[in-house]
């Protein structure tokens, strides 16, 4: 992995480098048409041509109009510093000197970035432990009740092919009209989506000991619960923790998704809000947090996972 | 008395389900299973009353799906084959084409594919809103929200895949002086199938819950997104759950093909073939 | 003045030609000296066994000659080529330790691969499949799967995948291993026969001394540690070798010769 840093860079600097020509392109007619306004001279001079036009062909025409399209408002594609600086004004600066900041109310903001990022990380977070363990306890059940397996487990594998998320917005308004705070409504969602992966995988991992070892066991005379505890639960960690992985990423996206329709913080309320009003580098900065939120759950995911293998004395 | 009725059936299609189990019925078990949880939620819906703005009896979902059918037609048509659909095609076809650029140059191995494992990992669905502004509220933003969604799990198996080769059978294609192109095509290729299918499987469900999702971002007055969240504006929660018996249908209907056409290409493969007796 | 000639006419024709070979593997836990000045020539037309004790580089050389693993020192041609060209022209026929078959071919696919790759007519293909197939015994297996077949019958199509080119190098490692003497016995006189017919070049690595001597005209004694070679016998038997040869003196002398070879190979370590 030591050698693969260099490429990550590079390539990484070629996406940036491909956002600041896309932005260039993307965002070249509204400039021209706000350069106009100002009193400038484009080319084609009307606007009904340039609305014909090709964006490049634009772009080239009028190279010394374009230094706003890295910093225009409301543009279609914001630069990466625009998205950048957005991130900074909406956390840290938001949080100290900003209106509701902790200079002026004495409290930390609740328009800030971090706060939104907060209330969906604890519905992200409470979903996800209850779909979890509810989903590790039906594994349990399908694995050691024939008759479960039969009933639920076809259900389970069918579940995990349909788009569950469309259920989402009807949870949250009937939880919603019954009288349930959001938070717990939007865990609900974030619980039923991580619920069937977690269920399909530790079913597979709690069969993954073959017929051999569970004969080895049976010579021991072991009871169930020792079979339980010392071949099947430590044969199925691995097995565990991927689709622990696959659970909270979608944890995640049921949390954001039920944060659409009722509009009471969180990130998924800071997209939509981005998109009613145009503000585009509102959502690229909510996007952002969340593709962090995922990226630190994933890895806490992995560095529990590597506590257990470690505890467990499985060698890296 | 409805509510002791459904506790009965309940019990009774519970101990049924125990025999039939034993005997080994692997079709009959599910299916009673789910009759049993539809004719129990019917029973308990009608007998404590419960508000049809809360959940609607299975009888009137029926009742209202078979009313709108030419509707949830369209809305099927508009996000299932237009948006899902189109946008997993295009998907599905630019990731085959990176993968194969991923296996033979080890430069993009090593600087994309930690990036590509990171981003399958994101909610991608968030960038919706801003596919709904670029392409406007028809079709293509959907379809671009779908792209991207199946674009990263598709390359990260895809490209497993293609590696997924013993150094043997590498070998051999060296001994027979086979070119690169011969090697991919009779090699690689079909070794990648059991992980392409993999990533179409995963890419499939994605698919639907990226266009129906990215609807909720602003669409035109057809798609089952958009029934979901009118439907749901107007209290009528029948007609939710109608448009989800559709989702739910075309998740299993798309899913289901891979399936087929996966025990057709893939027989061979080990997993494939301890199903078979 | 005659043995001269011979010699002479043999190295004009001399097919592989290792001259002071080396070959380290550098491991996390050191570097394995696989070869160590390995110098061998082998003619056009020759049976050449290898045999040694198990990790000695039998296999380690074979890959040499088919340009499969690269030499870290010393020189190594085929046909007045190197090894990678000679690939390209494709020199080789190579069976595996192991059959290696493709599970998404049928076992006439399977043997189809190298004819498809290079190039061969659909109507040359199946006719080849038919004839290799026989000469394994596995006539209407053709549209079988690998793994509906045994290991030993996976390995003989996989020798048929090998024959069905014409490669004038064939480079075979512990091909009939799996199988039982019976059958090995046949594939023994199938082999033969067919380098009777065809004069190809052969390479052969083998565990059994009766094996190596019944089937080679030069038998290479090899031992590990570091892989070298130390001793090379030429077989005085006639091209023509019924099965009951194995009972004559002049082949349980070679054989005793074989056996010393590997003994002092044993007693160096
Ligand atoms: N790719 C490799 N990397 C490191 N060491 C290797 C590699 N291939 C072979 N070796 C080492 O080189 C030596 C010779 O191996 P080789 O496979 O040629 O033996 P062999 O004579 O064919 O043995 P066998 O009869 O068991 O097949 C062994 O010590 C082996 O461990
Ligand atoms: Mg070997």
């Amino acid at each position: 992995m030591r050698g693969s840093f260099g490429p990550i860079l590079l390539i990484l600097a070629g996406l940036v480098a491909l956002w600041y020509a896309a932005a260039v392109q993307m965002n070249v007619k509204e400039v021209l048409t706000q350069a106009e306004r100002d009193g400038a001279v484009i080319t084609p001079a009307s606007a009904a041509e340039r609305r014909d036009a090709g964006r490049w062909g634009l772009v080239f025409g009028n190279l010394e109009h374009l230094g706003a399209t890295w910093s225009s408002e409301r543009s279609r594609l914001p630069a990466p510093h625009q998205v950048v600086a957005e991130l900074w004004d909406s956390t840290w600066v938001e949080e100290t000197t900003g209106r509701r900041g902790i200079v002026r109310s004495g409290s930390l903001s609740n328009r800030s970035l971090v706060y939104h990022g907060g209330v969906t990380l604890g519905a992200t977070a409470l979903g996800f432990v209850i779909g979890a363990l509810a989903g590790v306890l039906l594994a349990v059940g399908i694995v050691y009740s024939r008759v479960m397996d039969m009933s639920v487990m076809p259900w389970a594998i069918i579940s995990q092919t349909i788009p569950i998320v469309a259920l989402a917005p009807m949870i949250i308004v009937v939880l919603y009209s019954i009288g349930l705070p959001g938070l717990f409504a939007k865990a609900v969602i974030s619980a039923y989506l991580s619920f069937f992966p977690v269920v399909v995988g530790m079913v597979k991992g709690l069969r993954a000991p073959d017929h051999m070892q569970l004969d080895l066991m049976r010579t021991y005379s072991a009871s169930k619960s020792d079979t339980f505890w010392k071949l099947r639960l430590p044969a199925s960690v691995p097995y565990l923790f991927a689709s622990l992985k696959i659970g909270i990423a979608a944890s995640l996206v049921g949390a954001i998704v039920g944060e659409l329709p009722v509009q009471r913080g969180g990130l998924g309320a800071r997209m939509l809000g981005g998109s009613y009003y145009g503000q585009t580098e509102q959502i690229w900065a909510a996007l952002f947090v969340a593709a962090l939120l995922a990226a630190m759950l994933v890895w806490f995911i992995g560095w529990v996972e590597r506590r257990t293998l470690h505890a467990m004395g499985v060698q890296p | 008395m409805m509510v002791l009725a459904a506790l009965f059936i309940w019990v009774a299609a519970w101990a049924l389900n125990v025999r039939l189990a034993a005997m080994g019925r692997t079709l009959l078990v599910p299916l009673i299973f789910g009759l049993t949880i539809i004719v129990v939620w019917q029973l308990l819906v009608r007998g404590l009353g419960v508000d049809r703005v809360i959940l609607p009896a299975p009888t009137e979902v029926a009742a209202t799906f078979a009313d709108n059918i030419p509707t949830l037609w369209a809305d099927f048509v508009q996000t299932i084959l237009k948006g899902a659909l189109g946008g997993y095609l295009m998907g599905v076809i630019a990731a085959l084409v990176v993968a194969v650029l991923v296996d033979r140059y080890g430069f993009l191995q090593r600087g994309l594919m930690p990036i590509a494992n990171f981003m399958a990992a994101l909610p991608i669905v968030g960038v919706a809103p801003i596919m709904v502004m670029w392409f406007g509220f028809d079709w293509q933003s959907k379809a671009a929200v779908v792209v991207i969604m199946v674009f990263f799990p598709m390359l990260v198996n895809t490209v497993a895949g293609l590696a997924d080769t013993t150094a043997m059978q590498r070998d051999l294609m060296r001994t027979y002086g086979a070119s690169y192109l011969q090697t991919l095509f009779r090699l690689r290729l079909p070794a990648a199938l059991p992980f392409i299918f993999n990533g179409l499987k995963i890419a499939a469900t994605l698919s639907l819950v990226g266009a129906i999702v990215a609807e909720f971002f602003g669409s035109p007055t057809v798609g089952l997104g958009f029934r979901i969240n009118a439907s749901l504006g107007q209290l009528s929660l029948d007609m939710v759950w109608a448009v989800i018996v559709v989702a739910a249908l075309a998740g299993s209907l798309f899913y289901g093909l891979l399936t087929l056409a996966e025990r057709a290409l893939t027989f061979w493969h080990p997993s494939q073939r301890s199903q078979r007796h | 003045m005659d043995t001269e000639q011979d010699k002479n006419k043999m190295r004009e024709q001399s097919v592989v030609k290792a001259s002071a070979l080396d070959l380290t593997f550098q491991t996390n836990d050191g570097p394995v000296h696989a070869l160590k000045d390995v110098n061998l020539e082998i003619g056009k037309g020759e049976f050449v066994s290898f045999i040694g004790p198990s990790g000695c580089g039998k296999t380690t050389f074979l890959r040499c000659i088919a340009g499969l693993e690269q030499p870290t020192g010393g020189e190594i041609s085929v046909n007045g080529m190197t090894p990678d060209e000679a690939r390209k022209a494709r020199a080789y026929g190579y069976v595996f330790q192991a059959a290696g078959l493709y599970p998404w071919r049928t076992i006439g696919g399977n043997i189809k691969l190298p004819l498809e790759i290079m190039g061969f007519s659909k109507a040359e293909q199946n006719e080849r499949v038919t004839r290799v197939l026989e000469l394994v015994d596995l006539a209407g297996f053709e549209k079988k799967y690998p793994w509906q077949l045994s290991g030993g019958m996976q390995q003989r199509a996989s020798i048929a995948r090998a024959l069905a080119f014409d490669a004038d190098i064939l480079l075979m490692d512990e091909p009939f291993g799996a199988l039982d003497e019976i059958v090995r016995d046949h594939l023994n006189e199938q082999l033969l026969a067919l380098w009777a017919r065809t004069e190809k070049t052969i390479g052969f690595v083998t565990h059994s001394i009766p094996e190596a001597v019944y089937l080679s005209t030069k038998i290479v004694v090899m031992s590990p540690r570091p892989g070298r070679i130390t001793d090379v016998i030429d077989s005085p038997l006639p091209k023509e070798r019924p099965l009951d040869i194995r009972d004559s003196p002049e082949f349980i002398e070679i054989a005793h010769r074989v056996r010393d070879g590997l003994r002092a190979g044993h007693i160096d370590e």
